[in-house]
């Protein structure tokens, strides 16, 4: 068993990291602290998950979120997908496994990934509106967030949503508020079985090599950890029977990448000398290509166009 | 920042070109001032902690809950999770358990007692008074009527077989025997609670 | 459970059947995700469905709901056959070598002695020979023909594992992988555990299927050792200690008995269940029964139980016959009961045939609700459309809906599977008007107790005569009930020397101090110790473990006598050195009993004497053959359900447990496999607390609607297409839902016959903030167990149709 972290006190505690600790802020140049927090990670233990939504109840709990009650359409899914208010789902694939010729029922938590590299924060046109934490934390500032969803379509793994009733992206924040009082996420202490565990990257790693020589020795040889290099890894990261084949886990991304495009409006706003109107085109062109062009009018595109290919 | 500023109307009025714009004069400046506010204060600070027991299956899960005055002086639950230093669930809850705020604060918690007369479609609101004088009214009038103390052989058997009792499974050891003495006492034989179904 | 929750961490084995404990107790199922992970331990299930529990499994093998007792038949079979049985436990430990004698027999499904007209058994032939000293005849070398091994062999024979694939629809070679996984464990430096629930017990045959999980325990020797076990997960958070309090129509405090008509005095009464013991030496423990008895007698009616009047003995009810849901229900139906009391209970829900039970309770002259939240039972008298078509005009009960506090609005102990004793604090203040169950209660009480000294009548005396002493009657506190519980010394207690070892007022440490002189008293005496000398225990929060095997002895308090594992001398050899070293929990130090946990023996008593581990029983051993204490047979048969898709293979002239309740109407309305031709069972989920959680708006979040689990091929065969509303009726009534069309359920082959089984969640009702649903208790047939009267809700038979409309 992986060490209960200790119950929470009830004392005002001073938050262990903060703004001083900000290695990323969307739409702005900041000068990260010489000083790092020591980087923090969710492992989520495929194998050990029974799909029971505690996290999902956990997280609208603590969180004072509360969702529509749905209906159902013929799968365990309760909601249907993320919602502003839903930052984390179970999601149920039966995959019958060629070689064993078994049902395995994969269940996987879905939910914001705190990738190292966050497309989410690179496409934020919003300053401030996504920051990122030395300790690994992206987390979503609803006081800037100008609900353009720019976020959605430079994460690589669909997550945030925007509110339709006050229009700002919602996500995971990792419990930033448990983490800053040296307590886990609310769905890793909730967890029944320990399939979420919360700890520093190097102490999540090293458990996760445990688990995955577990499944090697029941047969699963293509056990392994899924921390995607393409976003230079992950704060929440999988253990997988079949690390060889993320999408089985419900269309997990096999290899997730930042949009180019993101990379680009990221290239622009590193552009010391930047004028806002560049920087707009530039986010008009990135509109245009994660949006569809239906959703500008054809002068917004065509001058963000020009605009843009003038930069580059 | 201008909070109004739709997605939309930032866009046209970006991307249409208008000469001289800057983040300062879009009200971004402001923005850099309020610098990375997203952590939200730890809620627990402050509230009162109790330890408790699920009420749902029976691991009994141990369970911290935290409550604080509302605005009557009532002290009111406010969250509750997993108690760590259980040694059977170690601060894990299942969705019943970490859902249990809402059953505290159901929409169909009963709030007074309530009474629907024979025939009736609907319930009305009455006092504890009325509706425990009305029970025990009735209570008394049928074991008047059909209390046994004597079987036809002659043996005592001081029972009352026209009254049930579905004991509940969610109560405690001790209204567990408040209940026994009270319902055996009285002479019921027909009392039963969930662990027969 | 015999073991409890974070022993399953001790489990090289972890056999699920009967039960899901992924989907119903998750946080005790970690106990099993750490064996594997800590231990390397392996998980089996077997359950009709591809469960939550099978998710996380190594291995999984289908079976038709209902033929559990033909699996663990063919189990048995297996262990016996290719002699995979633990021989020194087994033949000091159980009951193999006892002789049963002449007149014992089996044939065509039926034991010896039944009774067709009344169906029950004159069970006197069920057994063993008693010798000329007095004590029962045993043959060591086990070949005598009418031994209980024998008997095993004859009797198991038949169920080969082409038997069970043909009756259970298991595939041979899965159900030959689960008894090589079993028999793995029979070597004493390995453990299995059974974790089961109502999976098993929810049948006509439901205590027979956990007695076949008992005996294969006892076989492989996994019965009182650390990570073994026949454990019943139990569902509500207090069912273990309401259990154990009594709330059973036959029931009184700590399993003793209710007193019958045939028991005129005391002495009758206890003359009957003072055991002597059926071998030298034995323990026999309920040979004190008497000093239990009269101890709570003393309890009940205070000072004015004196041994002059037996007690109180004669102002105890005396039941008739037992009233058991079914029967109340029944009794209910044919207009005979005045009043019901629900006190946080939703029979409309829960109990069998709702048809039947809405006609019930509209019979009733009132109705009370004590609950926190409103349930469709308060509301039965309601039109909700399909859902509860009734017309309130008709119907002439009085109904009160008393709001009562919830869990963290009140104090007091809770008793969890493991029979651990817990204390849980108030955490805030009662919701609106509600009050304590105990102070309606005493309210109640008051006020009839007020009417009776002031008006009279029936019955007055034996009322006035129960002992109210509370510091305020009207509040009795958790803290003294509790010390009610544990007991006390009425007078100074002395030692055959006259030394005074416990002083009058005191509590009583343990059950061994209780008297039968009406000198000491106590509600239940398996709790004493809970509140003794030392306060209360049900507080304790030491989470220590000294032994390093997961037992955490001093966190609150585990009946009888704090011990976590029951039978635990059975985890040393005869001569009380452990089976193993991996295994070592309780033994034998030179001078006294030791070990990891509280000894479930005597400590002093050495291993020469040969007392068996098996205490409670006279012949201080367990008993694979059960002799008369089963009212079906003293060995478990393949008995089918009684809605079932083929006639018995096996004995094709019985219909279902010979001995099962079933009273005439509700046979009345058992379908037949020609117009039902598809198996239906129950379940709950894990989002949802029976009909409890459909008022919570998170869990309705996380579950919203009522749906029925079906097979790609049994959609394929209806043209029902996912997410459709289908309708599944049985010859009781129907109810409607949304498809889930799942890989998980798969048809099996039985008896040449394809059948199909669909799955039918419990959890929706019409109150509530999940979508409005018919109840599944509108299908299930009301037919109870032979020994437990559970209501057989796991197997029966209904029919499926797609309702034409958008899909989802």
């Amino acid at each position: 068993m992986f060490p209960p972290i200790p119950n929470p006190t009830t004392q005002a505690t001073p938050a262990k990291f903060g703004e001083a600790d900000l290695i990323r802020r969307s739409a702005s140049n900041i000068t990260p602290a010489a000083k790092r927090q020591t980087e923090v990670a969710k492992l989520i233990d495929v194998s050990k998950c029974i799909g029971c939504k505690a996290c999902q109840v956990a997280c609208l709990e603590w969180n004072d979120l509360r969702e529509e009650v749905g209906v159902n359409v013929g799968l365990y899914e309760n909601p249907h997908d993320l919602t502003p208010n839903t930052w984390t789902l179970m999601r149920y694939t039966e995959y019958e496994n060629p070689e064993s010729g078994n049902l395995e029922w994969l269940i996987r938590k879905d939910g914001c990934m705190h990738c190292a590299d966050p497309g989410c924060l690179k496409a934020c046109p919003a300053p401030g509106a996504i920051v990122q934490y030395s300790n690994g934390i992206v987390d979503f500032v609803k006081a800037n967030c100008i609900g353009c969803g720019y976020c959605v379509k430079g994460c690589p793994f669909n997550i945030p949503r925007i509110s339709k009733v006050d229009h700002k992206a919602y996500k995971c924040t990792l419990c930033s508020d448990r983490v800053a009082v040296g307590q886990g996420p609310a769905c890793q202490k909730a967890c029944p079985t320990q399939a979420i565990v919360f700890g520093t990257k190097d102490e999540m790693k090293k458990w996760a090599d445990k688990r995955i020589a577990d499944l090697k020795s029941r047969g699963f040889k293509n056990a392994g950890l899924y921390d995607p290099p393409g976003v230079s890894g992950t704060h929440v990261m999988y253990v997988l029977q079949h690390a060889d084949k993320p999408q089985i886990y419900a269309g997990l991304a096999n290899n997730p990448t930042i949009s180019p495009i993101v990379e680009l409006w990221k290239g622009l706003t590193k552009y010391a000398g930047l004028t806002a109107i560049g920087a707009f085109a530039a986010f008009g062109l990135l509109h245009h290509i994660v949006s569809g062009p239906n959703r500008v009018s054809d002068e917004d595109e065509k001058n963000a166009k020009r605009l843009a290919q003038g930069r580059s | 920042m201008n909070m109004e500023l739709s997605r939309r109307s930032f866009m046209k009025g970006a991307s249409a070109g208008l000469a001289g714009t800057t983040l300062g004069s879009l009200g971004f400046g402001e923005i850099e001032a309020a610098h990375a506010a997203s952590i939200r204060p730890f809620k627990l600070a402050r509230t009162k902690e109790a330890r408790s027991s699920c009420p749902y299956c029976a691991v009994c899960c141990g369970m911290l809950v935290f409550s604080a005055e509302n605005k009557a002086g009532k002290l009111e639950v406010t969250h509750i999770e997993g108690d760590a230093d259980n040694p059977v669930n170690r601060g894990t809850l299942c969705p019943k358990g970490a859902g249990a705020l809402d059953y505290i604060r159901a929409k169909t918690r009963v709030k007074n007692p309530m009474y629907r007369k024979p025939g009736s479609n609907r319930f009305e609101q009455v006092t504890w008074d009325f509706a425990m004088e009305r029970i025990a009214k009735l209570m008394k009038e049928d074991r008047d009527a059909n209390f046994i103390d004597k079987n036809k052989d002659g043996v005592t058997v001081n029972r009352w077989p026209t009254m049930a009792f579905l004991s509940g499974s969610s109560c405690t050891n001790e209204t567990g025997w408040i209940t026994w003495k009270v319902a055996r006492g009285l002479g019921m034989l027909q009392i039963e609670n969930q662990a027969r179904i | 459970m015999t073991n409890n929750w974070t022993d399953i961490k001790n489990a090289d084995v972890v056999w699920i059947m009967g039960g899901n404990a992924a989907e119903a107790h998750p946080c005790g199922f970690k106990w099993v995700t750490e064996a594997k992970a800590e231990r390397g331990a392996k998980l089996m299930v077997v359950d009709p469905r591809f469960t939550r529990s099978a998710a996380v499994s190594d291995h999984y093998a289908p079976i038709r709901a209902g033929s559990d007792i033909a699996f663990l038949s063919g189990v048995i079979n297996y262990l016996l056959t290719n002699d995979k049985i633990q021989r020194e436990y087994v033949k000091n430990y159980t009951n193999i070598s006892y002789i049963v004698k002449e007149g014992f027999g089996f044939n065509e499904g039926l034991f010896t002695g039944y009774d067709e007209s009344k169906r029950t058994y004159d069970r006197s032939s069920w057994e063993y020979e008693i010798g000329p000293d007095g004590f029962a005849v045993r043959d060591e070398t086990l070949a005598h023909p009418r031994c209980v091994y024998q008997l095993m062999k004859k009797h198991y024979a038949q169920y080969t594992p082409e038997t069970v694939e043909r009756v259970s629809g298991t595939p041979k070679d899965k159900f030959l992988k689960v008894c090589e996984m079993a028999a793995s464990t029979a070597t004493g430096d390995r453990s299995m555990t059974i974790m089961y629930a109502l999976g098993w017990t929810q049948h006509s045959h439901g205590a027979q299927n956990i007695r076949s999980a008992a005996m294969i325990q006892l076989l492989l020797g996994n019965i009182g050792v650390p990570g073994g076990g026949i454990n019943a997960l139990r569902g509500h958070a207090n069912v273990q200690g309401i259990t154990d309090i009594g709330t059973l129509t036959a029931s009184l405090p700590g399993y003793l008995a209710m007193p019958t008509d045939s028991e005129p005095t005391l002495e009758s009464h206890l003359g009957k269940r003072t055991f002597k013991p059926l071998q030298a030496n034995q323990t026999s423990y309920w040979q004190n029964y008497r000093k239990f008895y009269v101890s709570f007698l003393k309890s009940l009616y205070g000072e004015k139980a004196t041994k002059e009047n037996e007690f109180g003995y004669q102002w105890m009810p005396k039941l008739d016959v037992a009233y058991d849901v079914l029967r109340m229900f029944e009794v209910m139906h044919q207009g005979k009961t005045t009043g019901l009391l629900c006190q946080g209970f939703n029979p409309l829900m829960s109990v069998a045939y709702k048809a039947k039970t809405v006609a019930a309770l509209s019979k009733l002259k009132f109705l009370v609700s004590m609950d926190p939240i409103e349930t469709d039972t308060v509301r039965f008298w309601e039109n909700h459309g399909e859902f509860n078509d009734v017309d309130p005009s008709k119907i002439q009960t009085e109904v009160f809906m008393l709001p009562v506090t919830s869990f963290v609005e009140e104090d007091g102990s809770f008793t969890n599977s493991s029979r651990n004793i817990q204390w849980k604090w108030k955490a805030a203040d009662p919701y609106g008007e509600s009050r304590r169950d105990i102070e309606i209660l005493a309210d109640l009480y008051l006020r009839l107790k007020k009417l009776y000294e002031k008006d009279g009548g029936k019955g007055a005396e034996p009322f006035l005569a129960v002992d109210w002493n509370y510091k305020d009657p009207t509040h009795p506190s958790s803290e003294e009930v509790l010390k009610e519980l544990n007991g006390k010394a009425l007078v100074d207690l002395k030692d055959a020397e006259g030394k005074v070892t416990r002083a009058a007022g005191s509590q009583l440490a343990s059950f061994g101090e209780m008297r039968d002189d009406g000198s000491t008293d106590g509600v239940q005496w398996i709790y004493t110790g809970i509140y003794g000398p030392n306060g209360n225990m049900a507080q304790r929060r030491d989470n220590s473990d000294p032994s390093g095997m997961n037992v955490y002895g001093s966190w609150g308090f585990c009946w009888p006598a704090n011990r976590r594992i029951l039978y635990n001398r059975a985890s040393a050899d005869p001569q009380g050195k452990p089976w193993s070293d991996a295994k070592k929990y309780v033994y034998w130090n030179g001078e006294r009993w030791t070990g990891a946990d509280v000894p479930d023996f005597v400590p002093t008593i050495p291993p020469e004497r040969g007392t068996g581990p098996f205490i409670m029983n006279p012949e201080g051993v367990s008993r694979l053959f059960a002799r008369g204490f089963m009212a079906d047979g003293p060995l478990p048969v393949h008995y089918e359900p009684f809605e079932s898709p083929v006639t018995n293979p096996l004995f094709p002239k019985v219909r279902g447990n010979p001995v099962a309740r079933v009273f005439k109407g509700d046979m009345e309305v058992f379908g037949s496999a020609k117009d039902f031709p598809i198996v239906g069972t129950t379940y709950r989920l894990v989002e949802h607390f029976h009909y409890w959680t459909k008022s919570v708006h998170m869990n309705a979040v996380a579950q919203p609607e009522f749906f029925v689990e079906i097979s790609e091929q049994l959609a394929k065969e209806k043209g029902i297409r996912p997410g459709q509303m289908v309708r599944v009726w049985s010859n009781r009534g129907q109810v409607k839902g949304k498809a889930v069309v799942t890989k998980r359920l798969v048809p099996l082959k039985i008896d040449g016959k394809t059948v199909h089984q669909v799955g039918l969640p419990l959890n929706f009702g019409f109150i509530g903030e999940t979508k409005k649903a018919s109840p599944v208790n509108s299908l299930t047939p009301a037919v109870g167990d032979a020994n437990a009267q559970t209501p057989e809700f796991k197997a029966f038979l209904v029919d499926i149709e797609p309702i034409p409309g958008p899909v989802a």
